[in-house]
């Protein structure tokens, strides 16, 4: 056992990990955090959009040397079927402003520089270092955490899991389930090379601005799933996900969903020429509000993607890892100031500030639509994004028939294809799920 | 006994990346490694240390960033770490870096007591050369074991060390006397994980850092780019060779029928191999005879 002693360990060195960790040390706290990746940010894989409100919170001039690779002024959502896109998209100089809302980031880089900032508030960071278990003591009460080397136990008044989606120590200790093939998706992304000025031609793009592109429809191939493409300074990132229970009932493969992507009529002029540098994938909690687990006990917390805090339907995750990280670290830093012992009935505080913040808030509305999505899968992902492309076909093309005939087409093409009753049920579940 | 272990941090080439417009190097965001060659220096130095008693300082010379690789090299349980770090240090090549290291080297040995043996791994993966070590033996005087694969026996107090040295075509047992200069060929050892406890100190350690006048260097002449007679002429890319491949064989053969294929077919394209296997394997059987 080492015989130094901690305030708080965190687990994991990822957006929450390091949210906690900062907001501890920062305040003072002995804090030593342990990630099991070579460096910070070697294991750690998203999109990726970082949304600067979350980081404002913690560090506020992070622009200052944060990596940052382009602020995001234009937003596209596509529906897609085989050979099209119907599409929506929102640009506005106004995102040119003096501090962006939304970058995009490469995250091994990004949170390198994250993790720098915790070292220097005075946390101990100790990397290639895999926490096994919790120790708990006679009362069941967590004092500490077992690692993978030697002499590895080490011990601390309160312990942080910020462990990521799978949630293994979590699991272990008992604290939580394993992962259900339903809450969870995979995601796979390449990083394709392309020289900035090529992005800026191809995007409409000035200096540091960037395109984000969001698309669902046939190319999922029925599965509950989406797939994106940002644009960094000299790359793009590009990349698909499904939910895990839909790959292994289809049988496709995730790269193959990958390829068909990039080789859409609408993707592929975007990545001509461009040159493949990495490939990744990683697990993303998509169940919501239902599949968050016991957020606090006796001596322990549970921040970001181990919590299940991703909001699927916004696209938004590394901010919720943030908020719950600082959130979660404030919290402690409170109890610590006022002497307190960190039991469940303290640290319950945590999950009372979550209730009053934006991320469960949040969770809580698209509470339905989860299930929703998944349950109306081949209709959503399949059928509808197809009816659309179809509709738009119709309206478009100038062949001699009246606008009204070609009105009455597009409307019985829908009904045939799903009938009123179905129709507006849909639209009613849909409803419901947002609201 | 004190031993010093030179260490070098490098580029991990595993994911170096080369422009595809401009052909340069792309160094941003590639990570900085251990060059992986000293890692079997250093265990062999604490292996000794394990048995015998002592401690391992390692040292390297670099930008302040190479601090990090000091602080791994502490996580395995290297007693402490040495950076010399100077504009005057900048450019060296190998000359210069082991006049450097070799003045540093005098100085650690005043710090914290006589330095019995130096270790450096066999060569680095940026620059390959093999000659920083032995340029640190010669100036320090050392005798100088290098390609080492294995340390059969050191004796502090009669003075004396004996290696197993790789040769062409065998092994060579050496022994000489101490103080001795160490260069490890890879395979020898593996590195060990270090303890919760060193990851620890390592954290938190303090590095001892040393400019030119520090490290007890009397001619900064002699350092860097001034001390350095290599010039690099030029750096390129090699072009890459439009030879397409060939399929030998069809599909259906058997493994065996394959392997004779590809053998027909690279004796008839090399016509003289046939003749020389046949020469060695016979000369080989008069030798075994």
């Amino acid at each position: 056992m080492v015989e130094e002693r901690f305030d708080a360990i965190v687990v994991g060195a990822g957006p929450a990990g390091n949210a906690a960790a900062y907001t501890m040390a920062k305040e003072g706290l002995k804090v030593l955090q342990l990630e099991r990746g070579e460096y910070p940010g070697s294991k750690n894989v998203q999109g990726a959009i970082l949304y600067a409100d979350a980081l404002e919170k913690l560090i506020a001039n992070f622009r200052e040397d944060a990596p940052l690779e382009r602020h995001v002024i234009e937003q596209r959502l596509w529906m897609l079927d085989d050979r099209s896109y119907t599409g929506m998209h929102y640009r506005s100089d106004d995102f040119n402003e003096e501090k962006p809302n939304r970058y995009t980031i490469i995250r091994a880089q990004f949170d390198k520089w994250f993790s720098q900032k915790v070292r220097e508030a005075g946390a101990t960071v100790i990397c290639e270092t895999t926490v096994k278990d919790l120790i708990r003591n006679t009362k069941g009460r967590v004092i500490g955490v077992q690692t993978d080397r030697e002499e590895g136990t080490v011990m601390a008044d309160v312990v942080v899991l910020a462990e990521g989606v799978n949630g293994l120590v979590g699991q272990r200790a008992g604290l939580r389930e394993e992962l259900k093939p339903d809450t969870v998706a995979l995601a796979v992304k390449e990083m394709h090379f392309l020289p900035s000025d090529v992005i800026e031609a191809r995007f409409n793009l000035k200096g540091d601005e960037g395109v984000v592109i969001e698309a669902m429809g046939t190319v999922t191939s029925g599965m509950t799933g989406t797939a994106f493409l940002y644009t960094n300074q000299e790359s793009i990132s590009v990349g698909i996900g499904c939910l895990v229970c839909d790959f292994k009932e289809s049988g496709e493969a995730p790269y193959a969903l990958l390829e068909k992507f990039k080789a859409h009529p609408a993707i592929r002029p975007l990545l001509e020429g461009s040159e493949v540098k990495e490939y990744a994938a990683h697990l993303i909690p998509e169940g919501g509000y239902d599949a968050i687990p016991e957020l606090y006990g006796d001596g322990w917390v549970i921040v970001g993607d181990a919590g299940q805090f991703v909001n699927a339907a916004h696209r938004e995750g590394s901010n919720l890892a943030m908020t719950t990280g600082r959130i979660a670290g404030e919290t402690i830093v409170r109890l610590k100031r006022t002497r307190q012992d960190f039991t469940a009935a303290e640290l319950s505080l945590y999950a009372k500030r979550l209730e009053e913040s934006f991320v469960l808030k949040d969770l809580k509305k698209y509470r339905r639509l989860p299930g929703f999505l998944h349950g109306n899968k081949e209709r959503l992902f399949g059928l509808y994004p197809q009816l659309l492309s179809k509709a738009a076909q119709t309206w478009l093309r100038v062949d001699g028939t009246d606008k009204r005939a070609k009105e009455k087409e597009i409307w019985a093409a829908f009904r045939q294809s799903r009938g009123l009753k179905g129709l507006l049920g849909d639209a009613y579940r849909l409803a419901r799920a947002w609201r | 006994m004190h031993i010093v272990v030179c260490i070098k941090q490098v580029p991990d080439s595993a994911q170096i990346r080369v422009h595809p417009v401009t052909n340069t190097i792309m160094r941003q965001g590639v990570p900085t490694i251990i060059n992986p060659y000293d890692l079997f220096a250093l265990e062999e130095a604490l292996r000794l240390c394990d048995r015998l008693g002592g401690e391992v300082t390692v040292l390297t010379m670099g930008p302040p960033m190479a601090e990090d690789s000091l602080r791994k090299a502490l996580t395995f349980g290297a007693e402490r770490g040495v950076l010399l770090t100077d504009r005057f240090f900048a450019g060296s090549d190998t000359l210069a870096t082991s006049y450097a290291l070799s003045c540093a080297i005098k100085k650690i040995g005043e710090a914290w007591g006589p330095v019995s043996v130096v270790f450096a791994g066999k060569q680095t993966i940026d620059g390959d050369t093999a000659q920083v070590g032995p340029g640190i033996a010669t100036r320090l005087q050392l005798n100088q074991l290098t390609y080492v694969a294995k340390i059969n026996e050191i004796d502090e107090e009669a003075g004396t060390v004996e290696v197993e040295r790789r040769a062409e075509g065998g092994v060579q047992v050496l022994s000489t006397r101490l103080p001795v200069l160490v260069t490890m060929l890879e395979g020898c050892n593996e590195m060990r994980r270090g303890s919760l406890t060193h990851a620890l100190r390592a954290a938190s350690a303090d590095i001892t850092v040393w400019n030119a006048e520090a490290a007890g260097v009397p001619d900064v002449g002699s350092c860097g780019l001034r001390g350095s007679p290599t010039v690099v002429k030029r750096v390129f890319a090699p072009t890459p060779r439009a030879e397409k491949a060939e399929e030998i064989g069809r599909a259906g053969m058997s493994h065996e029928e394959l392997a004779e294929a590809a053998i027909d077919e690279l004796f008839a394209r090399h016509p003289t191999i046939e003749a020389d296997l046949r020469d060695f394997a016979a000369t080989s059987q008069e030798e075994w005879r």
